[in-house]
């Protein structure tokens, strides 16, 4: 088992091992106090998590967020969907990062992950957000006849009346 | 007999699925052949509630998550925003988060044990693990006033420090534990009920496991060695000596003996912290108005579920921009279906109790 210390350099190679698949649509890193970050454009996102996962040994998704940006970058695409990824043995976590216009379809992840079907029925059921190939895409929380994205910014924080 | 499929409901008032759950099965005859959970009777909407709270407030909140281990919950929250605000925590404050973290682990594990037994049909097993689980409470009511949602954590370390009177009295609880787990053991292990409810029931592959996002000590009895206090260490548990039980056949024998040593290891865990509990401070200082600067961060801890973390973005103000709670027992029931497929019908609430799944965390 590698040491906690070298994860920084690992992943970097990482990174690198992406832009030099995927050239311009790796958007670039930054660094969060967790670790690695990577930009990538969602027409990659597919490929690039089947890339990590074949290729790189990323073999869990455990989790993926989603994030409205209205109040805090208005000017750019509305949505932020984050993929937080595992490789087991070894244990170093990347985090992939696209960005999504309202509206915009992005690609399912359950094809490559199955942990992503529950995770992106929550990102839709809470934000709106439409993953094209997900094999059941409804509402996981909330009733199916609920109004609106809860989780989105501009959904008052005490309800609406055509809530429940 | 003729291959008949039929539909059958299961739930949400039903006493094993733990709270408010409901399963859609498709059966033929006795034999599983789908399951379908359906959740969301218990969403209070946490995650749009704590958009509008306070750093501080929302630790309590946390409590009402997996309401089992409330002390977990607000370890994986207060560490990952004090990661976020870097804000250091004394080493005595993080010895007394493991004891108490370690206790909570001890407390769910026992109410587990008792709980899968009962849904098997062995109601002893159950009165032996709570009476047990209730000498831990008896010590969290004495140490922060409450039994359940304790609110045992604070931003920056724990709101009490540990006196000569409370570390008495978990070596005095930490005594008890052995030979109640002799009990348990002498009650199941060698049971043949048991074990023919439960050897070879449940099995999933490794790569599955980790193809589902299952974790915990399910995903340690199918042999998988990830555990989060080893490979991510966090609040010094790279100071105490400790194993990882590890199981081999991925059914539910092998997920209760994971379980059982875990305990073990838990108990060992806080005699370690005990003994060496460093002197000093058991809080940093953290500003009431706790304003945490533009930033993201993903902290997860081995909870006694599996790994719960929290995802914090930050906004520069005393509110979060967005948290999202990765909730281990969410993630988890996702492989319920694959476990129970080509199982009987009556294993399925079985199978239901080995992966240890509270509602208030699945539904946040």
């Amino acid at each position: 088992m590698t040491a906690v210390r070298d994860d920084d350099r690992i992943l970097q190679e990482v990174a690198d091992a992406l832009r030099a698949r995927f050239g311009d649509a790796v958007l670039g890193t930054a660094s969060a106090k967790d670790g690695l970050i990577v930009r990538l454009d969602p027409s990659v996102l597919r490929a690039a998590l089947l890339f990590l996962k074949e290729e790189q040994g990323f073999n869990a998704l455990l989790d993926i967020i989603a994030l409205d940006r209205l109040k805090t970058a208005p000017a750019g695409p509305r949505f932020e969907i984050l993929y937080q990824l595992y490789r087991f043995p070894a244990g170093q976590r990347l985090r992939l990062s696209i960005e999504a216009a309202e509206g915009r379809e992005i690609d399912s992840a359950q094809p490559v992950y199955k942990s992503a079907d529950w995770a992106e029925r929550e990102a839709y059921d809470m934000f709106g957000i439409r993953f094209a190939g997900h094999p059941d895409l409804r509402r996981i929380y909330l009733p199916d006849e609920f109004e609106g994205f809860p989780l989105r910014k501009d959904f008052p924080l005490e309800g609406t009346k055509r809530g429940l | 007999m003729a291959f008949e499929e039929i539909e059958l409901n299961m739930g949400p008032q039903h006493p094993s699925t733990h709270g408010v759950l409901r399963l859609k099965l498709r059966v033929d005859n006795e034999v599983v052949l789908g399951i379908e959970p359906v959740v969301g009777y218990l969403h209070r909407g946490m995650e749009k509630l704590w958009e509008s709270q306070t750093y501080h407030q929302i630790v309590p909140l946390t409590d009402r998550l997996d309401y089992i281990a409330s002390v977990s919950n607000n370890l994986a929250f207060v560490l990952a925003a004090e990661k976020l605000a870097g804000v250091e925590v004394p080493k005595r404050g993080q010895y007394i988060r493991v004891i108490l973290t370690e206790l909570q682990r001890l407390a769910s594990h026992l109410a587990w044990v008792g709980f899968m037994a009962n849904d098997i049909g062995a109601g002893t097993v159950l009165l032996y693990g709570f009476e047990a689980r209730e000498t831990i409470l008896d010590f969290f009511e004495d140490y922060a006033g409450a039994r359940l949602t304790v609110h045992a954590l604070r931003l920056g370390g724990v709101p009490y420090d540990l006196t000569p009177e409370n570390t008495a009295h978990i070596r005095a609880v930490l005594d008890g534990l052995p030979a109640v787990l002799k009990d348990i053991e002498r009650l199941l292990t060698g049971n043949r009920i048991w074990k023919q409810r439960t050897v070879g029931v449940g099995f999933i592959k490794a790569d599955d496991a980790l193809e589902y996002g299952l974790t915990g000590p399910a995903l340690r009895a199918a042999g998988v060695d990830w555990d989060i206090r080893k490979r991510h260490p966090y609040c010094s548990y790279e100071d105490f000596d400790f194993s990882v039980p590890l199981g081999r056949n991925s059914d539910l024998y092998d997920r209760y003996l994971v379980r059982l040593e875990e305990m073990r290891q838990s108990i060992s865990i806080v005699r370690q912290a005990l003994d060496r509990l460093p002197e000093g401070d058991f809080r940093a200082k953290v500003p009431r108005v706790f304003k945490v600067a533009p930033g993201e961060i993903f902290h997860s801890i081995e909870a006694p579920k599996g790994e719960l973390g929290f995802y914090i973005r930050s906004n520069g103000t005393d509110k979060p921009e967005r948290i999202k709670m990765k909730s281990p027992s969410f993630i988890n029931l996702q492989s319920l279906e694959l476990m129970c497929k080509g199982n009987l019908f009556a294993d399925v609430v079985a199978i239901l109790g080995s992966l240890d799944i509270v509602l208030g965390e699945i539904d946040k």
